[in-house]
């Protein structure tokens, strides 16, 4: 398994031999509030980085949830949209939205470390 | 932007600030809105609403006979200490504002929304003329304390506000400073609404957290009222709706219809002629949210409404919605259709309120 990266639209991103995991950071789930719903991308649809992928929902307001790697969507997890109360429970572990075929391992070059995520989530809430 | 006296304490709790009405305003503190959504609903939650507006007029019948020109509300049946839910209209009866009128031992006492009691103030002052003293309170908080445990927390440290009936008021003593509290509120739960100066409702909200109470921000007060029916203005009703299109006629008193207040015409009217749109209550498929401004469809594509406040209800643990729609769309579990990012989900029109509401003694049954 490849190091977490992160998007600066507060994904995160696992890889492993040509799969990518992918799902929303703590931080993320924390700006959200109570998220009460998910909407995943269908197994089969192609994703490109920096596209749409899903939509969650807190008691507030809808967010996109965007790519941060271009591929197939593989994998869709369906028990957070059956309780998407987990999505806030444990975002970056259980909680993952979907996994994709990737298509340019490349593309994760331009992604930040845990480091670099935590500087800059720090600095945009401020 | 304003702040109210409880700003400090908010921040002390770990809220989180949104601007609403030109006010600074909690709208949840760290545990969040559903956390603090059922803390009201089974237990007791403190609400800020300083920002609204707290309007003072000072008068006798005379001042009652002229309030009568101006809101839909019998009054002279009004006992000293108790309050009415009303409407300021505009001459097409579209609603300026909804507010509360209670009747005080000097006159009245009007609860204005933040956003519009300013201009209510001027429309008020316009139509009362030069002969009573009208004042919009700077030195007043307003709390609001709701949920089941609320009436032991409060009758604690204001001995004799349990004895109060929903929908009356009186006043009392904090540390030996007059405040006026009413039975009310827009939770859905029994609670109570504090006037309270600004000098002493501090350590009055201090001493509710210590006996057990909490702070509930403006997102826990939005889906609390959204479950329990109730309008927010600016969203559900606005000077474009009026009280019969949206589902309010029960606030207008029945020996004043026809009377001479401003859109009395149009009330008469749309008694008569019923009205084209309706608000009603409305249950998405599912657990996908239809947010404000959602167009609603019919099955055969044509649009017949749109959502006006729509959320998660976490005492009823779905997606539930207000809204307009024509009025041969108006009965329960009528299906219509919600356009959704693009997409029709199926829904069905509803009964309000989504939460049957705990009022104490049930003298006034509000809203439904």
């Amino acid at each position: 398994m490849s190091e977490v990266k992160f998007s600066k639209e507060h994904e995160w991103v696992t890889i492993k031999d040509d799969v990518a995991t992918i799902g929303i950071t703590k931080h993320a789930t924390e700006l959200l509030g109570d998220i009460v719903f998910a909407e995943l991308p269908e197994k089969g649809t192609s994703v490109t980085k920096d596209g749409t992928a899903g939509v969650v929902e807190s008691t507030k307001a809808a967010s996109d949830v965007y790519t941060p790697i271009s591929g197939e969507v593989v994998d869709t997890n369906q028990s957070i949209v059956d309780d998407p109360s987990k999505i806030n429970n444990d975002p970056e572990g259980d909680a993952w939205f979907f996994k994709l075929k990737v298509k340019d391992l490349n593309e994760i070059n331009s992604l930040m470390s845990r480091e670099e995520y935590e500087k800059f989530a720090k600095e945009s809430t401020n | 932007m304003n702040k109210t006296a409880l700003y400090n304490l908010h921040k002390k709790f770990n809220a989180k600030f949104v601007s609403f009405a030109g006010y600074e305003m909690p709208i949840q503190y760290k545990d969040g809105i559903i956390a603090e959504h059922n803390l009201t609903r089974e237990k007791s939650g403190i609400f800020d609403v300083s920002h609204m507006g707290q309007l003072f007029i000072v008068g006798d019948d005379k001042l009652t006979d002229k309030l009568q020109d101006i809101f839909p509300t019998d009054l002279k049946n009004l006992s000293v200490n108790q309050s009415r839910y009303s409407f300021l209209m505009n001459e097409n009866a579209g609603i300026y504002d909804d507010l509360i009128i209670t009747k005080i031992s000097n006159g009245y006492m009007i609860i204005l929304n933040a956003a519009c009691k300013e201009k209510d103030f001027e429309i008020i002052k316009s139509k009362l003329g030069e002969d009573f003293k009208i004042s919009l309170s700077k030195d007043l908080s307003l709390v609001a304390v709701q949920g089941p445990d609320s009436k032991n927390l409060i009758e604690k440290i204001i001995p004799g506000v349990n004895k109060l009936k929903f929908m009356f008021g009186g006043d009392f003593k904090f540390n030996s400073n007059k405040i006026y509290v009413t039975r009310s509120g827009y939770t859905g739960e029994d609670g109570f609404e504090i006037s309270i100066n600004n000098n002493d409702v501090v350590e009055f909200v201090e001493t509710l957290i210590s006996l057990g109470s909490n702070l509930i921000g403006l997102g826990a007060r939005d889906t609390l009222r959204l479950e329990a029916g109730l309008c927010l203005y600016g969203n559900d009703i606005d000077e474009n709706t009026s009280p019969l299109e949206a589902n309010l006629k029960w606030a207008i008193s029945k020996n004043r219809i026809n009377s001479n207040f401003p859109g009395a015409k149009q009330i008469q009217r749309q008694i008569n002629e019923g009205v084209t749109k309706l608000r009603v209550g409305i249950k998405p498929e599912g657990k996908i949210i239809a947010r404000q401004s959602t167009k609603i469809f019919d099955e055969n594509n044509n649009q017949i409404g749109k959502i006006t406040s729509g959320s998660f209800g976490p005492s009823v643990k779905s997606p539930i919605a207000m809204g307009y729609v024509n009025n041969t769309y108006t009965k329960e579990n009528t299906k219509i259709f919600l356009e959704i990012r693009g997409k029709k989900v199926s829904a069905s029109v509803c009964k309000l309120p989504f939460y049957k509401k705990n009022y104490h003694k049930g003298d006034v049954n509000v809203g439904s």
